[in-house]
C-alpha cells in the first residue's frame, strides 16, 4: 500500500504551516515526501542544514526512520490491546496497559508533535484543549483512576485506536533530516523538564516516571545513531554525553519496580529536583549535538 | 609587581576592548572618536593612571574593574548596587571536574566582567548560543565575580580533608537561630555584583550553566541599595529598617588594616588560602510590620544610633566615634544602650570585619501575608572564629535587635585568594590534583 494516497498533501501542508506558528525548530526542519515543491524549497531555504546531509548522516536518517516506524507499529499494537481492554470493561486490566503502551508514543514524541493535531488528539490534558475538543489517553486516565470506571470512554477508546493508526499512516512520509533528529532530541529532554518531572503529566495515574524514561530512551537513541559522526566532530562532547546519559539512567535505576517505575507520587522533593538536575546536565552537553551539522 | 599588573590589565583591556569600551574611553581622553588601531595602544597607555588591580580601590566613575589581580574583586572593592548570591553543591565524584570548571570559570568571568560575550559560538545558527546574550552591548557595570568554598567540600569525597583550613568549619548553633535548610550551606559559592541586575543575574546564570553536570545551584538570593543613580554622593547606604548600614567599617584602602582584618595571611596556617578571605552569609529576614509600629525612639535605641545622621546616641556627627561609657545625666544610665546592636557588635572595638551587605526583598511569606524582606548579611575577615562568631554570640544572646530580625540562612566560605591571567580561580587549592 502507498500511504502517500492514503493522506491528502493538501492536509499535510495544512498541518504544516499550522504547526509552524506554535512550535519551532523540529518543525521548520520537517517537510514531507509529498509535499509541493514551493513548500519544499521554501523549508530548504530557511534552514540551510536541511539539505545537506553527509553521506554519513544519512545512514543514521534511514536507521532513525526504521525505530521511528517500529515504535509506531508497536504504538498501534498496544493502544490496541488498551483499547480493547477499556471496552470490555476490564478496569485493571486497562490500568495495567495504560503507562506501558504510552511509552511507544513518548520515544517518538517529537515526530507526532510536528504531525498536526495528531498530539492534542492522543496526548492533550485537561485543559490544553478546548473540552469538547478533548480526547485521548489522557481523557481515559481520569475516568479510569480518578471515576474508577472504565464506562463511558468506549468511544474515546475507538477514537483513540483510530487516531494511533493515523500517526502510523503519516509518520511514514515525514521526511526526516538531520537537522531533526538533533532538536529532536533536545525537545524530548525539554518534554521531561517541563511536564514529566514535574508531575504534570499523569495528573490522575501519576505514571510520569514511564514517560520521563521513555523520552530519555527516545534521545538516547538519537544519540547512539548521531554517535559516531560525532565522534568525528568532537569526542569530548561525545563523550560527555555518554557519561551523562550514564548518570541520569543511574538516577532513574532505583525507582524500577518489576518491568515499570513507582508512582510519582512517592517520590520524595530532593529525589525529584536531582532528576531534574542531572536531566539538565545531560541536555546542554545534548544541545550542542548539532555541532555535527557544520555552520 | 604592581605595574605588571597593570600592563596585564591593559592587555586584557587591548583585547576585549568592545566598540562601547572605545566610545567610552575616547570621551574621557577628550580623543576624537575616529581612532585607527595604533591609537588605542596610545589612549590605553594615556589612561593607566585610572587604570588600577582589583584590590585597589577604584573611583566611583569607573564602570569595569579589572578580574585579575592578586585577591578577588567583590571584597575590598565598592559596593555596587545590586548582587545576585548564589551557593552550589558539587555533583561530580570527581576533583579534576571541579577544577575544569573553575578553569572554565574564571575565563567566563574575565570575559563577562569586561562586558563582552562569552564563548566563541554565537552566530552558528545551529548551536544553542554560548552566550545566553542579555547582557549584550551592555557596559560591565563595575560586575565583580567572587568565588568561595564551603566547609563540607573538605569532606571525604574529594580527597580534600587535609587541605581544609583548621579553623573553617560550618557555624556553631546561635541563640536566635531560626535557620530554614534551604537558605544554607553549599559546597561553593559565586557572589556576582553590579550596577545593574541584568548583568548580575547574567553572570550567575552562564556560570549555573557552565556548573551543569558538575555543580548545581543549592540556593540563590538578589539583593540591591539605594543606586548610585539616586545617591550621586554614595554615602552610607540605608537598610529595610531605615538606618545607616556600614559606617563603622574598617578603612578599605588601609592595606596595612586590611592584612590584620579581611585577608588570610601566609602566618594564618593555611598557604592555598593566602590572600584569600572568609566569608559569612546570613540571609536575615526583618519583621518589617513590627518594626514600623515601634516608635524612634525604640528604634534609635535598637541600633544605639540616630536614625537621620547615622551619629551614635549622644553624637552630632555620623563619623564620631561611639563611647560606650558614656551616661545619661538623668536616668544615669548609658546613652547607647548596652543591648544596642552597636554596643554589642563593637564591644571593646578590639574585633573588626568587613561588612559588605545588601538588602533583599523576596516577596510574600505566603502563610502570614507579610514581606519576606531583610538584609543579606555579608561579612569578609581572616579568621570566622575569631571575628564573625564571638560577635555573632554576643548579638545573638542579647541584641535588641532580635526583636525585629530573625536569621533564616547562613553559609561560610573559604574565598580563593586572585589569579592572574592564564591562571584561575581556585588554582591554589585544586592545581595541584
Ligand atoms: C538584620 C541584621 C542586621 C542589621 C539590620 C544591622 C545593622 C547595623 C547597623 C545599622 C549598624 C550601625 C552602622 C554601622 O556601623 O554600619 C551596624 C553595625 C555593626 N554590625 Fe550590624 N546589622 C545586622 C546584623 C549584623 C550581624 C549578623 C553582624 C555580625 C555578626 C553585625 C555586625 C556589625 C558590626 C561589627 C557593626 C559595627 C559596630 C561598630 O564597631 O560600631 N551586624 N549594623
Amino acid at each position: 500500500m502507498n500511504l502517500r494516497y492514503v493522506v491528502p498533501a493538501s492536509l499535510l501542508i495544512s498541518s504544516i504551516l499550522f504547526t509552524g506558528c506554535a512550535k519551532n525548530n523540529a518543525e521548520s526542519a520537517l517537510n514531507t515526501s509529498n509535499t509541493s515543491e514551493a513548500v519544499a524549497t521554501n523549508a530548504t531555504n530557511t534552514d540551510p542544514s536541511t539539505s545537506t546531509s553527509s553521506p554519513d548522516l544519512q545512514t543514521a536518517i534511514d536507521q532513525y526512520r526504521t525505530y521511528v516506524i517500529e515504535q509506531c507499529d508497536l504504538f498501534v499494537k498496544e493502544t490496541e490491546k488498551f483499547t480493547t481492554a477499556v471496552k470490555a470493561g476490564n478496569l485493571d486490566e486497562a490500568k495495567a496497559l495504560y503507562a506501558p503502551t504510552r511509552m511507544y508514543y513518548e520515544r517518538i514524541e517529537p515526530i507526532a508533535e510536528a504531525l498536526g493535531d495528531l498530539d492534542p488528539n492522543i496526548d492533550a490534558r485537561d485543559g490544553d484543549v478546548d473540552p469538547s475538543e478533548w480526547r485521548g489517553f489522557h481523557h481515559i486516565e481520569k475516568s479510569l483512576w480518578e471515576v474508577g470506571t472504565t464506562k463511558g470512554e468506549e468511544a474515546v477508546a475507538d477514537q483513540l485506536l483510530k487516531d494511533a493508526q493515523l500517526l502510523r499512516a503519516k509518520v511514514e512520509t515525514v521526511d526526516i533530516n538531520a537537522s531533526m533528529l538533533v532538536t529532536g532530541a533536545v525537545e524530548l529532554l525539554n518534554e521531561v523538564s517541563s511536564s514529566k518531572v514535574t508531575g504534570e503529566e499523569e495528573r490522575y495515574s501519576h505514571t510520569d516516571l514511564y514517560d520521563f524514561a521513555a523520552n530519555v530512551e527516545g534521545a538516547a537513541k538519537i544519540y547512539e545513531l548521531l554517535k559516531p559522526e560525532l565522534e568525528k566532530k568532537d569526542a569530548d562532547l561525545e563523550k560527555d554525553i555518554g557519561e551523562r546519559f550514564a548518570s541520569l539512567l543511574k538516577e532513574l535505576e532505583p525507582f524500577k519496580v518489576n518491568d515499570g517505575y513507582i508512582s510519582y507520587e512517592k517520590l520524595q522533593e530532593d529525589q525529584i529536583r536531582k532528576l531534574s538536575q542531572t536531566l539538565d546536565a545531560l541536555a546542554e552537553p545534548l544541545s550542542n549535538m548539532g555541532t555535527i551539522l557544520g555552520v | 609587581m604592581k605595574k605588571d599588573n597593570n600592563d596585564k590589565n591593559n592587555l586584557m583591556l587591548n583585547k576585549k576592548l568592545s566598540r562601547r569600551d572605545m566610545l567610552r574611553l575616547a570621551g574621557v581622553g577628550g580623543v576624537g572618536l575616529l581612532l585607527g588601531g595604533g591609537a588605542i595602544g596610545s589612549l590605553l597607555a594615556s589612561d593607566k593612571k585610572t587604570t588600577s588591580n582589583a584590590s585597589t580601590i577604584l573611583s566611583q566613575d569607573q564602570d569595569s574593574i579589572p578580574f585579575y589581580g592578586a585577591h578577588q574583586a567583590g571584597i575590598i572593592t565598592p559596593s555596587q548596587n545590586f548582587i545576585c548570591f548564589a551557593a552550589f553543591d558539587v555533583i561530580t565524584d570527581n576533583v579534576s571536574d571541579i577544577r575544569k570548571m573553575f578553569q572554565k570559570w574564571t575565563t567566563a568571568s574575565a570575559t563577562m566582567v569586561s562586558g563582552s560575550l562569552i564563548g566563541n559560538v554565537n552566530d552558528n545558527p545551529n548551536l544553542p548560543p554560548s552566550d545566553t546574550g542579555e547582557a549584550a552591548e551592555l557596559s560591565p557595570s563595575r560586575c565583580t565575580i567572587t568565588f568561595g568554598a564551603g566547609p563540607s567540600l573538605f569532606d571525604a569525597r574529594f580527597g580534600l580533608q587535609n587541605k581544609r583550613p583548621p579553623s573553617f568549619q560550618e557555624l556553631p548553633p546561635f541563640k536566635a537561630d531560626s535557620l530554614e535548610p534551604e537558605w544554607c550551606g553549599g559546597d561553593l559559592c559565586v557572589q556576582v555584583c553590579a550596577d545593574d541586575l541584568q548583568v548580575a543575574f547574567h553572570a550567575i546564570r552562564n556560570l549555573a550553566r557552565i556548573a551543569r553536570g558538575t555543580a548545581v545551584l543549592r540556593w540563590t538570593q538578589e539583593g540591591f541599595q539605594r543606586s548610585t543613580q539616586a545617591d550621586p554622593k554614595a554615602t552610607t547606604p540605608r537598610n529595610l529598617l531605615g538606618f545607616k548600614d556600614g559606617t563603622a567599617n574598617p578603612n578599605v584602602t588601609d592595606s596595612k588594616l586590611m592584612n590584620e582584618v579581611v585577608w588570610s595571611q601566609s602566618v594564618d596556617g593555611t598557604a592555598w588560602m593566602t590572600g584569600g578571605s572568609y566569608m559569612a552569609v546570613r540571609r536575615v529576614r526583618m519583621r518589617i510590620e513590627v518594626w514600623d509600629r515601634s516608635t524612634l525612639k525604640d528604634q534609635e535605641d535598637t541600633f544605639g544610633r540616630h536614625r537621620h545622621s547615622g551619629a551614635p546616641l549622644g553624637s552630632k556627627d555620623e563619623f564620631d566615634s561611639i563611647k560606650l561609657d558614656a551616661l545619661d545625666a538623668t536616668t544615669g544610665k548609658p546613652v547607647i544602650p548596652s543591648n544596642s546592636h552597636v554596643a554589642l557588635a563593637h564591644g571593646d572595638g578590639s574585633i573588626q570585619m568587613l561588612r559588605r551587605s545588601y538588602s533583599y526583598s523576596s516577596g510574600l511569606d505566603l502563610k502570614t501575608g507579610q514581606l519576606d524582606a531583610g538584609l543579606l548579611f555579608i561579612s569578609f575577615q581572616r579568621d570566622l572564629q575569631k571575628q564573625f562568631i564571638p560577635i555573632q554570640q554576643r548579638l545573638a544572646n542579647n541584641d535588641k535587635l532580635n526583636e525585629y530580625a530573625v536569621h533564616k540562612g547562613s553559609a561560610v566560605f573559604a574565598c580563593f585568594p586572585g589569579t592572574t591571567e592564564g591562571g584561575f580561580i581556585g588554582e591554589t587549592l585544586f592545581g595541584g590534583i
